[in-house]
C-alpha cells in the first residue's frame, strides 16, 4: 500500500534542510541546530468542580476551561485564547467522544463552556457543529441531535455521511467522516481520560477513530501502529487545531465501557495541540491510578499503548512522547 | 464482461432492492419508524460466550473478538449490546443479484443453473486485493439494505428460476445466522445454498452450517501465512482446517486461488498448495487458479500474466489434480472440464455460459468415467 507523499512538516523539513545545504558553502560553518521546543500539556483541576453533589458545577467548569486555555495560550483573555484557535467564517467541529454513553463521555457541560466561549470569540452559532460516530452515541450520552442550519448542529456520520474514495496512510486506508472533510474547518478534539480494553488507553489519538467508516479493523494488535497511521490522515493532521481531554471523570479500567466502580473523579482537563504528549501525560495518569488501586501496570495486560511512542517516531512526528520533551503545566 | 466491482454496484434487482449497492448514503437521523426498522435486523448473535463486566467472546471465527459493551467486533457488523451479542445482518442484504453459478464460480456443481446471490455488509478480514472492498468493509448502517427474511429470499430465488441461494460477494462467516436461517428455508422450499467463503470460520460454526448446505466454494488466498499475516490480516491454518473439515462432511468443495503477482505466485507455493490438496483433499477438488485484478489496497500491482496462471496450473496438473482451472480469462481452453482418465472435454464453457456438457449421469459419456461434482 503506498504511503501518503511526504506531509507538510516533512516537506519543510526537507527543504529546510536544503537550503541550510545551499547556504553553507565550502567556507562558511553551520550553526549549532536549535532544541526542538517543549511540548505543552496543561492539566487544570478543580477540586470542588461538582460542588456539593456528583454534578459539575457549569460555572465552575466555564473558570476551570478558562484557566486551561488562557494558561495554554498564555493570554489573560478567554476569547484572546480561542481566537488562537479558529478564525471568524471557519466552521469549528467539536469532536466528542460519546461512545461509552452517560458517565465516560464528553460531558454536555463542558461542550457548553466550549460552545459559548467559540460564540464570544467570534465563530456564530451556526459555525459550531458537534459530532461523533454515530447519532445514537451522542443520544445516549445526552446530547439533543440538531441540524438546523441556523444553530450549533449536532449530529453523526451516519448522518453526515462519509466520502467516497478511501484516504490512505501506512496500515490505515478508510473513508472519511465528510463532518471533516467537507463540513469543519477546524477541529477541536473533546476525547475523555480513559483506558481500553484492548488498546490501553484511549485519549486524543483514539479519538479520531471516529473520523473513519472502519475503526473495527484497527483493534487487532494493540492499536499498533493503527491509531498512530490513522491520526496521519491528512484531513486529521490538517484540522485539529486542539485537544481538550475531559478528565472531569476519567476511568483506569473497564474501559471504553462505562465502569462506574472504576472511575474517580479527577475533576480537571487536559490541554495540548500535541495529541501524543497529551496521551502519554495521560496514560501516565492511568498508571499512577492503577498503581494506587493496587492494580498491574497496562503492559502486565498486554495493553500497553505502543502506539504512542508509534505516533512519536520518525515516521510519524506526530508529537513527542519524551519526558524530557513535554513541559506539564498545572494550574 | 463487467468487472465483479462493476456489478456489485449496478447489479439490483429493483423489485427487490432500492438504489445501488454499496453506495454511502447521506441518511437523515433515524426517526421511531426507521429504529423500529433497524430493530428487525437485530438477531441473537449464535456463537458466543459471556465474560464478566459484560464483555463477551465471539466464538464464530478463529480471530475470537473480545469486545466491550457497546463495541463491535473486527467484522463490524457484530456488536455488544449489555453483554448479549447481537448480529446487525439478519436478512439485511445490500446486494442481490442472479447470477450463472459459474460466476461464483462453481463450476462441478448444477452447472448452467442461476443462483440467487446475495450478501450483507461486512466481514471477518481486510484482504488488500478484495473486489467487495465498498461492501465488505463497511458497517451496515453506512450502505444501503433491504430487508429480506428467509422465505422471502427462498421464495425470490424460486421466481427467479434460482436452483440455488449464493451466499457471497463479501463474507457470509459474518452473516452466519442470516445464512443458517435462509439455508433451512431454501431447504424447504426445494432451492439448495452454495456459500462462497474465505472459510476462517472456527469448526463448530462450519459443522453446524454443513448440515444445511450443499456446496462451499472456498477462497484460498495463498499457502503461506505470510502472506495471510500481511495481506489478509487472517491465519491460514484455520482455513486448511476449515478445507479438511468439508471433505470429511463430504461437502462439495471448490478452490479458488486469486493469483496475485509478486506476492503469492511462486512455483514453491503452488507446489506446496497442490502436494497439500492432493494429500489432504484428494485429487477430485477443483482449483481455480485466477487472474487478479488491481484493487482497493493493491492498485499498484498489474494484472496477473496469463503465463503465471498458466504456469500454477502447470505445477497442479504435475500434481496429479484432476480438475485445473485457470479463472478470469475468458475463452481459455482452461475453463473447460476434461474427463481425467480420456481426457475429453466433457464441459465446454465460454465465460460463465455452457456450451456443451457431454455427461451422463455425472459420467463422461465417453468413458464413463466420472466426474466428481453434482450435476442434478
Amino acid at each position: 500500500m503506498g504511503r501518503v507523499f511526504p506531509n507538510r512538516r516533512r516537506f519543510l523539513g526537507l527543504v529546510a534542510g536544503s537550503l541550510l545545504t545551499h547556504s553553507t558553502g565550502r567556507n562558511a560553518r553551520a550553526s549549532a541546530p536549535a532544541a526542538p521546543a517543549k511540548s505543552r500539556v496543561v492539566i487544570a483541576r478543580d477540586a470542588d468542580l461538582r460542588g456539593a453533589g456528583a454534578a459539575l458545577d457549569s460555572g465552575r467548569l466555564l473558570k476551570l476551561l478558562d484557566r486551561s486555555l488562557q494558561s495554554y495560550f498564555a493570554t489573560d483573555s478567554p476569547p484572546e485564547a480561542w481566537k488562537r484557535l479558529a478564525r471568524p467564517g471557519e466552521v469549528v467541529g467539536l469532536k466528542v467522544n460519546c461512545l461509552a454513553g452517560r458517565g465516560i463521555s464528553t460531558s454536555l457541560p463542558l461542550v457548553e463552556a466550549v460552545c459559548e466561549r467559540l460564540q464570544q470569540a467570534g465563530i456564530p452559532a451556526r459555525n459550531i457543529v458537534i459530532w461523533d460516530r454515530l447519532n445514537s452515541d451522542l443520544e445516549s450520552a445526552g446530547f439533543r441531535l440538531a441540524t438546523s442550519p441556523d444553530r450549533i448542529r449536532c449530529l453523526g456520520n451516519d448522518a453526515l455521511g462519509y466520502e467516497t474514495e478511501l484516504t490512505a496512510y501506512g496500515s490505515a486506508a478508510s473513508l472519511m467522516a465528510r463532518a471533516l472533510t467537507e463540513v469543519c474547518d477546524a477541529v477541536i478534539s473533546l476525547p475523555v481520560l480513559k483506558d481500553h480494553g484492548i488498546v490501553g488507553v484511549t485519549m486524543a489519538l483514539k479519538n479520531m477513530f471516529g473520523a473513519i467508516h472502519n475503526p473495527n479493523k484497527y483493534h487487532v494488535a494493540v492499536g499498533n501502529p493503527y491509531v498512530a497511521d490513522v491520526y496521519m490522515l491528512p484531513p486529521i493532521r490538517q484540522k485539529v487545531r486542539l485537544a481538550i481531554c475531559d478528565a472531569t471523570t476519567a476511568q483506569y479500567e473497564g474501559g471504553p465501557s462505562y465502569m462506574p466502580h472504576w472511575t474517580w473523579p479527577y475533576n480537571g482537563l487536559i490541554v495540548a495541540r500535541d495529541p501524543v504528549a497529551l496521551d502519554h501525560t495521560g496514560w501516565r495518569i492511568i498508571e499512577k491510578k492503577r498503581a494506587e488501586k493496587g492494580m498491574k501496570p497496562l503492559r502486565a495486560m498486554q495493553r500497553e499503548p505502543a502506539y504512542i511512542a508509534t505516533a512519536a517516531d520518525a515516521a510519524h512526528r506526530l508529537g513527542t512522547n519524551d519526558p524530557a520533551r513535554i513541559q506539564v503545566i498545572e494550574v | 464482461m463487467g468487472t465483479r466491482r462493476e456489478f456489485v454496484k449496478s447489479a439490483m434487482l429493483p423489485c427487490l432492492l432500492a438504489g445501488g449497492a454499496g453506495r454511502w448514503t447521506q441518511a437523515a437521523p433515524l426517526a421511531g419508524a426507521e429504529q423500529q426498522e433497524e430493530a428487525r435486523f437485530i438477531v441473537e448473535a449464535a456463537f458466543y460466550e459471556k465474560q464478566p463486566y459484560k464483555k463477551i467472546r465471539c466464538k464464530l471465527c478463529p480471530r475470537e473478538c473480545v469486545i466491550d459493551d457497546r463495541e463491535r467486533g473486527y467484522c463490524g457488523v457484530r456488536e455488544n449490546r449489555g453483554g448479549v451479542y447481537y448480529t446487525l445482518v439478519h436478512s439485511r442484504v445490500c446486494t442481490a443479484h442472479v447470477d450463472p453459478i459459474e460466476k461464483k464460480p462453481f463450476f462441478h456443481f448444477l452447472p448452467g443453473s442461476q443462483a440467487f446471490s446475495i450478501a450483507t455488509a461486512g466481514c471477518n478480514v481486510n484482504c488488500k486485493m478484495c473486489q467487495n472492498w465498498e461492501i465488505s468493509q463497511a458497517r451496515p448502517e453506512q450502505v444501503r439494505a433491504t430487508y429480506l427474511p428467509p422465505r422471502q429470499l427462498a421464495a425470490a430465488a424460486r421466481e427467479n428460476q434460482c436452483a440455488s441461494i449464493a451466499y457471497t460477494y463479501s463474507e457470509p462467516v459474518i452473516y452466519y445466522e442470516y445464512m443458517l436461517d435462509a439455508a433451512e428455508a431454501a431447504r424447504a422450499a426445494g432451492v439448495k445454498s452454495a456459500v462462497v467463503t474465505g472459510a476462517y470460520i472456527h469448526q463448530d460454526p462450519l459443522r453446524k452450517l454443513c448440515q444445511r448446505v450443499d456446496a462451499v466454494k472456498v477462497d484460498l488466498k495463498a499457502f503461506s501465512q505470510k502472506f495471510y499475516k500481511e495481506v489478509v490480516n487472517g491465519e491460514l491454518k484455520p482455513v486448511l482446517d476449515a478445507l479438511v473439515t468439508l471433505r470429511k462432511l463430504g461437502m462439495w468443495t471448490e478452490i479458488v486461488y486469486l493469483v496475485v503477482p509478486t506476492l503469492n505466485d511462486s512455483d514453491q507455493e503452488f507446489k506446496a498448495l497442490a502436494a497439500w490438496i492432493k494429500s489432504e483433499l484428494g485429487l477430485d477438488v477443483p482449483v481455480h487458479f485466477t487472474r487478479f485484478q488491481p484493487q482497493y489496497l493493491l492498485k499498484n500491482l498489474p494484472p496477473t500474466p496469463l503465463k503465471t496462471l498458466e504456469r500454477a496450473k502447470a505445477v497442479a496438473d504435475a500434481a496429479g489434480l484432476h480438475y485445473v482451472y485457470v479463472g478470469n480469462v475468458p475463452e481459455h481452453p482452461a475453463e473447460n472440464t476434461y474427463c481425467p482418465k480420456c481426457r475429453r472435454a466433457v464441459v465446454e464453457r465460454a465465460g460463465f455460459t455452457i456450451k456443451a456438457l457431454r455427461l451422463r449421469k455425472g459420467k463422461c459419456q465417453y468413458c464413463q468415467q466420472e466426474i466428481a461434482g453434482v450435476w442434478s
